[in-house]
């Protein structure tokens, strides 16, 4: 039995350790990390932090990536939401193939798009805009939403809608007062799932900006390159980026077992 | 085969229990008879399955003794106690064929292959699989996978108790007769101790030859099937067991007789009623009929109940009594009076039958 | 569940179909527009055929880079999926130290992945990160600036650190979903534990392993942000993995037919082998 709690321990351990180094270096200065290495800050400052929070260059990067992560959790849901029902309940014309097709989205190397999107945003003039971050990024969230509400939805028999429409509801009183509720569970980890997609993807975040919605990535890679080594400052913005998906999960932790199987497990 | 012997038995879920209420099982005295067949009845919550378990060993007590012929087997393992288990739902290994699946515990066991084709064999035609065995187990039925579930616990010799944790939950309704039939059948073949728990009266007074009623972790009456519907020992046996339940109807004691309102009743067991109490009247509708002198009341509702009819009548002090009528009988429409069959009408102190145990 | 043939579902879907297919089918007529034609600049084109995707297939450059991709691939592949399996096994079905755990696991797929690259470039650095420096010190020749060897090891350790979570907790989602009775039942048949594993375990957790490889499989053909901060694609190009490739060809470069050609055989590429595993795995199931 000892041998077993071992393993997940060893990993976790094995997981905290780069996290550990990056806070470690976060409350050093650049002179120290430079010089040598050391286990746990000798001179310990806060100096990273207080620049990170004090510049808007930096902390207004965390705020657009948050703007357009929201936009695009909300749109993607949003949309999502009816979509998935039609699927769970209704059969059409081309049903499966378009779910399918919506699910090859998904599979789309960002690299592809990263020009084509580029391209296409600027002309219909969304360049360097949180709605263009965030409508880019529902290529890949909005497939992902509607397969996991799709199988939260497919759980919950047809009996409830028929019930509702016998007691008087309209559709949408239907849906909104009763169905989303029933489906509280998926909708969140729906939202959980976008959410985090958005939040870590890089590359089309940065092409589709430049300095209005600038995300906080792309504001750290511009530190490393242009201005040397800044890597006490570097290191403090990275662990602020974790800072909210560590609050996320905290909030989710007791759906990420059961919300992990979509609902199709 | 094996005689098993509940010592002092009690079990609390959690670490210090300080109330009665805390214990999923209260004190129980018992023994199984080698080769009987057992029903541990009552409703969710009476600690039926946690009996099972302590006695199947997935379970320690938190107090007492389990003995399985005289040797003391309470924090032994499942596998040492040589016993049976099919729970709830069927528990089969979807990847194995019908054949793999009964075969396993022998595999395991280390028994030749030659022996375990024949006990395979042998246990198939027992329960009705021989035609499935090449199938892969996942294609059966639910009463089918139930049967293999059945099947893995006969197929080993050693077994000294089967337990079936209300095995028929997942059966169509159609198929639970047939189930539970062929339970009773294989219990009459092999003669071994065999222990059922469920919630379903039908199921526990068909299956078996005595039954352990339980409710709140006590056992309330131990009996055989007819013990326990013609001389209830607690108006709780009397309400659960039989459909419609037993008619509780308040009285008191008028010296020697039992008198509800102005009209004396005989009963049973006049002369064991001591003063002081709740006393009430137990009998059941089966035993009730309709007269010229007896109790008055009115006739309130009719009910159909395919082969008989329920029929509802009201006291002058309001208390509803149940009979059952034929289809051929005329039932009055105004006011009658019943009459109760004195060898099956008693009086109960407090729930409890007056004059034994606790009611004495 | 029965569905009813309902046409006028269409409307229901109709605000997805517009915003993927805006997102889609828009730049994907660009991206097969330009693979066809050719420019000198001055915003020209001509129709060029098919000679870019013939270009791109026979250059030995996408060769290297899509070899380098499949190795990468299988390699991850190889090594979380096991990983999680045991991993997920490992761990305790019950208990307060489960929420613990699943929280200090799931993070790392949470961090932006920029930031994944930049904290094992750091953490990776002979001289100041805590990784390099110790293996240096343990005695190992350590430069993954430097060492291709290097940088392949600290490229799948940090996929592995990022993304095994996934397998984990997908797999242990499919292990509690296995009833006690199950566990039960096998401790009176007497079972082994690596029969438990075998017969019961195992085969429940067939779909969500499924999921797990396809997702895997899928977001590790595509990977860019994390070995681009990494290593770059370096040294030299022997991390230069797919996409990487494709972006320097794109926006590096701005050679639109080729890149166009090449965006359009990599997707094609990702489409057939996953709807080959789709198919292996779903007919494993039956």
């Amino acid at each position: 039995m000892r041998a077993r709690r071992l393993i997940p321990t060893v990993y976790i351990i094995f997981l905290m350790l780069p996290i550990y180094w990056l806070l470690n270096m976060s409350f050093k200065t650049t002179n120290e990390i430079l010089g040598g290495l050391t286990l746990w800050p000798q001179t310990f400052t806060l100096e990273n932090y207080v620049t990170i929070f004090s510049d808007p260059t930096w902390y207004m990067g965390y705020v657009n990536s948050l703007i357009y992560v929201s936009i695009n959790t909300v749109i993607s849901v949003a949309v999502a939401l009816p979509a998935a029902y039609a699927f769970s309940r209704y059969r059409f014309l081309g049903d499966k193939h378009v779910f399918f097709w919506l699910l090859t989205n998904r599979m789309a190397p960002a690299a592809v798009f990263a020009l084509p999107f580029f391209q296409l945003y600027s002309a219909v003039g969304l360049f360097d805009t949180h709605l263009a971050v965030a409508l880019a990024h529902t290529l890949f969230n909005i497939p992902l939403a509607v397969w996991i509400l799709e199988g939260f939805m497919s759980g919950v028999p047809k009996e409830l809608d028929e019930t509702a429409y016998i007691d008087g509801h309209s559709f949408w009183s239907f849906f909104i007062r009763i169905f989303m509720p029933t489906i509280a569970a998926g909708i969140g980890v729906a939202m959980f799932f976008c959410f985090m997609f958005s939040w870590v993807e890089l590359l089309l975040a940065k092409t589709l900006t430049s300095v209005e919605a600038k995300p906080i990535a792309a504001t750290m890679t511009r530190t490393a390159s242009t201005s040397g080594y800044e890597l006490g400052l570097l290191a403090a913005a990275g662990v602020l980026t974790i800072v909210p998906g560590a609050f996320v999960i905290y909030f989710v932790r007791n759906y990420i077992a059961k919300g992990f199987a979509l609902g199709r497990v | 085969m094996a005689r098993i012997t509940l010592d002092n038995l009690g079990h609390a879920y959690m670490p210090n229990p300080v109330n009665p209420a805390d214990w999923a099982l209260q004190q129980l005295d018992f023994e199984f008879e080698d080769g009987g067949a057992y029903a541990l009845l009552g409703p969710s919550g009476c600690g039926k399955t946690t009996l099972l378990n302590i006695i199947s060993g997935l379970l320690v007590p938190s107090r007492g003794r389990v003995l399985f012929d005289g040797e003391d087997m309470t924090t032994r393992d499942p596998t040492a106690r040589n016993i049976a288990q099919v729970f709830q739902f069927p528990v089969i290994y979807d990847t194995m064929t019908v054949r793999q699946n009964l075969a396993f515990p022998l595999r395991n066991r280390g028994v030749p292959a030659a022996e375990i084709d024949a006990r395979v064999r042998e246990i198939a035609e027992m329960t009705d699989l021989t035609e499935m065995l090449d199938r892969r187990a996942s294609g059966l039925t639910a009463d089918g996978k139930q049967k293999i579930s059945l099947g893995r616990g006969l197929v080993r010799d050693d077994v000294n108790v089967i337990m079936f944790d209300e095995p028929l939950t997942v059966i169509d309704p159609h198929l639970k007769w047939q189930l539970r039939s062929k339970l009773k059948e294989l219990h009459r073949r092999i003669d071994r101790t065999m222990i059922y728990v469920t919630h379903d009266q039908i199921e526990a007074l068909t299956f078996a030859d005595r039954v352990v009623l339980m409710k709140d972790g006590g056992v309330v009456q131990i009996g055989t099937p007819v013990e326990l519907f013609e001389r209830p020992a607690h108006t709780f046996v009397g309400h659960f067991i039989g459909s419609p339940g037993m008619n509780l109807l308040p009285c008191i004691m008028a010296g020697d007789t039992a008198m509800i309102g102005d009209t004396p009743i005989a009963v049973a067991n006049a002369a064991s009623v001591k003063p002081g109490g709740a006393l009430e009247i137990g009998i059941r509708p089966e035993f009730v009929g309709f007269a010229d002198r007896g109790l008055p009341v009115q006739v309130t509702r009719v009910m159909n109940a395919g082969r008989y009819r329920i029929v509802e009548t009201v006291t002058q002090t309001g208390q509803t009594v149940k009979l059952l009528a034929s289809n051929e009988d005329e039932v009055p429409s105004e006011a009658t009076h019943l009459s109760f069959d004195p060898a099956f009408t008693r009086v109960y102190r407090d729930g409890w039958l007056a004059g034994e145990g606790r009611g004495a | 569940m029965r569905k009813t043939v309902n046409q006028r579902a269409w409307l229901f879907i109709l605000p997805v179909l517009v915003l993927v297919a805006f997102n889609a089918i828009l730049p994907l007529m660009t991206v097969v527009n330009y693979s066809v034609q050719e420019t000198f600049g001055n915003n020209e084109f001509f129709w060029a055929g098919l000679i870019w995707f013939e270009q791109v297939i026979e250059s030995p450059r996408f060769h290297d880079s899509l070899i380098r991709q499949l190795i990468f691939t299988f390699s991850i592949l190889a090594i979380e999926i096991p990983l999680g399996v045991i991993i997920a096994l490992a761990m305790p079905r019950k208990g307060a130290w489960v929420s613990v755990c699943l929280v200090l696991m799931a993070l790392p797929l949470l961090i932006p992945w920029n930031v994944v690259g930049a904290m094992w470039n750091i953490f990776a650095l002979p001289d100041i990160g805590l990784m390099g420096y110790g293996l240096n010190a343990l005695g190992f020749d350590f430069n993954f600036t430097r060492q291709i060897g290097d940088a392949w090891f600290t490229l799948l350790l940090m996929d592995v650190w990022h993304w095994t979570s996934l397998v984990v907790l997908l797999a242990y989602a499919g292990l509690v979903s296995i009833p006690d009775a199950y566990y039960q039942a096998a401790r009176i048949d007497g079972a082994s534990s690596w029969a438990i594993f075998r017969y019961i375990q195992l085969p429940k957790m067939k779909r969500v392993l499924t999921i797990a490889v396809l997702l895997r499989f899928m977001d590790s053909f595509n990977i860019y942000t994390e070995p681009f901060v990494l290593t770059g694609g370096g040294p030299g190009n022997s991390t230069t993995l797919l996409s990487i490739d494709l972006v320097k060809i794109a926006l590096g470069q701005f050679d639109l037919g080729p890149a166009a050609a090449m965006s359009l055989i990599y997707f094609l590429i990702i489409l057939l082998l996953s709807w080959v595993f789709y198919t292996l795995m779903m007919r494993n199931e039956e």
